[in-house]
């Protein structure tokens, strides 16, 4: 197994400061959107997101939910490993809201389909936008396209990328590991 | 763990306490999938089930099918009273026809204990047993002993007396195992004529006196009087029953003590439980009812995840 140093925690960090400053571009004082993190990775980026806008861009009145799109996914029953669930803490209604979705990597876009479906029980969304750390570009399944991305990168399917964060994992940082 | 052991709900008894576990993680998140504006998650779109119910039922039925319309599945209902059983079909005929339809699932009541053990060994589906005779009724367990984690914390240690009519009750015997797997200290109390011979083989104490019981235990399950399935009479009068096995308001201010208190319904109100105790807080009846459709669709959705493709 070989496995390679994407991004370092340097990196990580000047790239989350860049997509905090887009995404106050955008949405302003974020009085009428909300954040969701697509569980279980987009969690993290979720809570450092928002940690950032209330430390360093004073944005207290925040909006932050997360989504677990288990019972939503389409391959239920074709995988060899039972789907787990994890917990959805929504407590409002995502109605006429700018929901914006958060994800650490987008690959082949099925599970912000999922997500995309899921949200439904919570509303009807105004629109709705996605944030992902890393945009694995070239493998798609769906038309899915991030609107503020981190870092492109082109690997392979056998590679995996993975987002460790120093919450959860001791180290911010994004490997390109090989099997 | 992520996988039920199993690949029928026969009974608590053919559980692990993993199992148990396992499905009350997966109920947590139904519960909040069904206090969510829309409640219906799309995971068994592509399932058909079916309720063959050959005994009356208005809260187990009704359970299940919600459950079951909450995960998208299709559902066909069979009431035994209005079918071919009536001119003298078979059980495997029945379920050899409806399956030949393509269902997947069979959630079955049935008045024969051992039926859906007997459905499992000769159908091709996954079988949910929805009560069968005095023998079990593996949800209504696990929706008790889930009700007992979410007033309590938890099962382990806690001390839970079930009475009543023990002998005709399917809930007593599929509570007495699940409570028994998670922790739980378990007293049976009611007349000895309502309480089966040997019960006390499973490792539980009898006790014939109800102001002990309530003193000894956490929880108390009033089960019904079930004067349905009793060809003899087991007590003099139901208005002695009362007198002896009854629980009302004066009673519990008088043990002083939190006892929390449950039903699995129906409630023959001033028989078992006097009004003004099922409608308490202390009671958490309609709780019950609502874990219930949450534990069937988390044990609907883990079996169905064994269904391959």
């Amino acid at each position: 197994m070989s496995q390679k140093v994407l991004l370092n925690s340097k990196e990580v960090n000047i790239i989350l400061h860049r997509l905090a400053c887009q995404l106050i571009e955008n949405h302003d004082d974020f009085s009428n959107t909300v954040l969701i993190g697509i569980q279980p990775r987009g969690k993290a980026l979720v809570d450092r997101l928002a940690a950032m806008f209330r430390e360093d861009y004073g944005l207290k009145e925040l909006k932050i939910g997360y989504l677990d799109i288990t019972f939503f996914r389409d391959d239920f029953r074709r995988g060899t490993k039972p789907l787990e669930a994890n917990s959805t803490e929504i407590n409002f209604i995502v109605e006429d809201k700018n929901v914006v979705f958060i994800d650490d990597v987008l690959y082949t876009g099925r599970s912000i389909r999922s997500a995309l479906t899921a949200i439904q029980s919570f509303g009807r969304p105004k629109n709705i936008e996605l944030l992902t750390l890393i945009d694995r570009r070239f493998s798609r399944h769906l038309p899915i396209q991030p609107d503020y991305k981190g870092r492109q990168v082109d690997a392979i399917n056998e590679e995996r990328v993975t987002v460790h964060w120093k919450e959860y994992d001791g180290e911010d940082a994004v490997y390109l590991t090989n099997n | 763990m992520s996988e039920l052991s199993v690949d029928h709900l026969l009974g608590i008894k053919y559980l692990k306490r993993d199992d148990i576990e396992l499905i009350f993680q997966t109920a947590d998140h139904f519960k909040e999938v069904i206090n969510r504006p829309i409640k219906k998650v799309p995971s068994l779109r592509d399932i058909t089930i079916a309720n063959l119910f050959f005994e009356n039922s208005t809260r187990t039925k009704l359970s299940f099918e919600l459950a079951e319309k909450r995960l998208s599945a299709d559902v066909i209902n069979f009431s035994a009273s209005q079918s071919s059983v009536k001119k003298g079909e078979t059980l495997i005929d029945t379920v050899n026809n409806i399956l030949s339809m393509k269902v997947d699932m069979v959630v079955m009541r049935h008045p024969n204990p051992g039926s859906c053990v007997f459905l499992a060994n000769h159908v091709d589906a996954h079988i949910i047993n929805a009560g069968d005779g005095a023998h079990e009724h593996p949800t209504q367990a696990l929706l008790d002993t889930y009700s007992i984690r979410e007033r309590l914390g938890q099962v382990k240690g806690k001390k839970v007396a079930i009475v009543g009519d023990i002998l005709h009750s399917r809930v007593a015997l599929s509570n007495i195992f699940a409570l028994q797997l998670l922790g739980a200290d378990v007293k049976v109390c009611g007349p000895l004529s309502l309480i089966p011979k040997h019960i006390e083989q499973l490792g539980i104490e009898i006790e014939t006196d109800l102001r002990k019981a309530l003193e000894w235990c956490d929880v108390a399950n009033m089960l019904r009087v079930q004067n349905e399935r009793m060809a003899v009479s087991y007590f003099p009068t139901t208005r002695e029953y009362t007198q002896q096995y009854g629980v009302n308001k004066q009673l519990l201010e008088d043990i002083g003590k939190d006892i929390t208190i449950m039903h699995p319904g129906p409630i023959n109100r001033g028989v078992e439980i006097t009004s003004d105790v099922a409608d308490s807080d202390q009671a958490i009846i309609l709780n019950q009812v609502e874990n219930g459709v949450a534990i069937r669709m988390a044990v609907i959705y883990l079996l169905a995840s064994k269904i391959k493709k």
